[in-house]
């Protein structure tokens, strides 16, 4: 019979992203709850180090498949090696994070292993051994709760939901030769950003502005920097040009988690609300009061951004100062 | 350059959701209905392609009768043929079990290249296209800002957490898009009266050769159990002052004494 829980961490570059800590936080939770024994995996090359740094959030075993053929994310070669080690360890679930690299990769492992995946999850909860999900659907308009039937259970998180806790168990460390295939796919080239820009899926704190800026962001840039946030835009402001497709939140862009989201001279249309309604704190400024966006905010200002703005990032400053 | 493209019937993004007296499923009637968006972006890519290479453009789809409105649709843009699996047994299916029916219709078509929509907007599962090209055995490569075809093979960027990566798969394969692709074109006049003219094929499950029992309803793994709506908020709060740097004070102290959150 299935059991115990696997946790697929995810390194880029020699470093866990921080859904890494999220999920061996949330799949020690599970594991707990079922009575069972909690494996994390870390895929990679010479990620030796890696997997002593995930000890402290409570896996029994850690699995670490190390092969130069693993070093940057494919599909196919994460997915053969990760299908191997489950078919042989046959784990009643399995949490992913859900990012870019953990939503590919899950989708393609459920399709392989003919599991069931409940993707994009904001919510685990255990009940006599049974799993509920609660995921957002149309962008977070209606939430689902659902139950996976058959093994293994494939639970994919959203990245900035679950709470991230160290315990004091010490896992132990194994190094099996990774099962890798056939592998068909070349990454040819990396391109990443320069600089420390901030993941808007990760952020703790997003700025984001709207038509309401007419293009100029540079107020939104500034607050940010001072709440060490990422900067977000609305469909209308990429539309525009004035920002980048990876900057939209919304349904049709990012779905993001922060801790604060301030909604600059955004109106809120429904499509945008759908993609930001599961921060924690929302804050809208906006020189409409009758704007929809106030609807769904804890705190409201209304007024000129280009007057809020620079406001705010002094009184911010000051604070930290 | 044989290309299929899948494609979803879904409520527009501006749609507002209800939940259904069922509690399980939304209220269908006040919903303007239209392509997955990130499907439209899919489906000019293929012309873009065909226009390039030549060959030819199919889409193919799984829903009910409705559904070939969005066919047309992307005829009217200038695909070839459309397929569209219409039975009752396929309705109301998980990611996996739709992926199953599309496989199962792809099983019989040429194709060089599919093409799909990095998830459809209702569901958000991200799943299809992952699923169906593992069912078909054939690589993917997701979330594709940039495609180029070479030498037997295409070439893709794609979008990840901070910058794009490049990546190369050998043909056929299955790429599922993002925005920033291209900027799909409108149906024409002449465009939607020539897509009048044009083949769209409808098939059961038995005419694929699919057990009714293994998809839709019947084959879900993911059983939903309850559809809520999301969390009230507390009423706004709203920030009053007489200059901007007052209702700034307040907004940080706020957000800093009571929220903890700076």
């Amino acid at each position: 019979m299935a059991q115990g829980v696997i946790a697929i961490t995810e390194q880029r570059d020699g470093k866990f992203r921080k859904v890494s800590y999220e999920v061996v936080s949330e799949g020690r939770r599970i594991a707990d709850g079922l009575a069972c024994q909690l494996t994390a995996v870390v895929l990679g090359s010479g990620v030796d180090g890696l997997a002593a740094e995930i000890k402290k959030f409570g896996p029994d075993k850690i699995v670490a498949l190390d092969d130069p053929a693993l070093a940057d994310y494919r599909t196919d070669a994460y997915t053969n090696a990760m299908a191997a080690l489950i078919k042989a360890a046959d784990p009643a679930v399995i949490i992913v994070g859900a990012s870019v690299q953990g939503k590919d990769l899950s989708a393609r492992l459920a399709a392989r292993l003919d599991a069931g995946l409940a993707m994009d999850c904001t919510a685990v909860a255990l009940q006599n051994g049974v799993l509920t999900c609660t995921r957002p659907m149309f962008g977070g308009k209606v939430f689902a709760d659902v139950q996976i039937q058959g093994s293994p259970q494939i639970v994919v998180v959203r990245p900035n939901v679950m709470a991230i806790a160290e315990t004091s168990k010490e896992g132990v460390v194994e190094k099996p030769a990774p099962q890798l295939g056939e592998i068909k796919t070349v990454v040819v080239e990396k391109l990443m950003d320069t600089g420390s820009k901030i993941e808007l899926t990760e952020a703790d704190v997003i700025v984001s502005g709207g038509r309401g800026t007419g293009g100029n962001f540079k107020p939104i840039e500034e607050l940010a920097a001072a709440l060490g946030g990422a900067v977000g835009a609305s469909r209308s402001a990429v539309d525009e040009g004035w920002r980048k497709h990876a900057d939209q939140v919304g349904q049709t862009g990012k779905v993001v988690s922060p801790g604060l989201y301030i909604a600059c001279g955004i109106s809120g249309a429904i499509q945008h609300l759908a993609g930001m309604s599961t921060s924690k704190m929302i804050v809208a400024i906006n020189k409409d009061p009758e704007a929809p966006i106030f609807s769904k905010a804890d705190f409201g200002l209304t007024g000129d951004i280009f007057q809020l703005l620079p406001a705010i990032t002094e009184a911010v400053k000051k604070l930290k100062s | 350059m044989d290309i299929v493209v899948l494609v979803k019937q879904v409520p527009d993004t501006e749609s507002l959701v209800q939940i259904a007296a069922d509690g399980l499923s939304i209220k269908k009637d006040d919903i303007k209905w239209v392509m997955n968006p990130y499907d439209e972006l899919a489906v000019e890519e293929a012309l873009r392609i065909k226009e390039a290479k030549g060959g030819t453009v199919t889409i193919l789809s799984v829903g009910g009768q409705k559904a070939q409105e969005t066919i047309r649709t992307a005829l009217a843009m200038g695909a070839d043929k459309g397929l569209l699996i219409n039975d009752p047994a396929a309705e109301g299916g998980d990611a996996l079990a739709t992926a199953k029916i599309l496989a199962a219709a792809l099983k019989n078509q040429p194709f060089d290249l599919i093409i799909a929509g990095q998830r459809a907007v209702d569901e958000d599962n991200y799943q299809v296209g992952a699923a169906v090209a593992e069912l078909l055995g054939v690589p993917h490569v997701s979330l594709v800002v940039k495609a180029e075809l070479l030498d037997g093979k295409i070439r893709c960027h794609r979008i990840v957490e901070g910058g794009t990566v490049v990546v190369e798969a050998p043909l056929p394969a299955l790429f599922t898009t993002q925005r920033g692709l291209n900027d799909p074109r409108y149906a024409s006049l002449p465009g939607i009266m020539k897509a009048k003219k044009k083949p769209l094929e409808v098939k059961t499950l038995a005419e694929l050769g699919i057990d009714p029992g293994a998809v839709g309803a019947a084959g879900r793994k993911v059983v939903l159990k309850a559809l809520r709506l999301p969390p009230q908020r507390k009423a706004v709060r709203m920030i009053t002052g007489d200059t901007p740097e007052t209702m700034a004070a307040e907004l940080v102290r706020a957000l800093h004494d009571e929220a903890k959150l700076i």
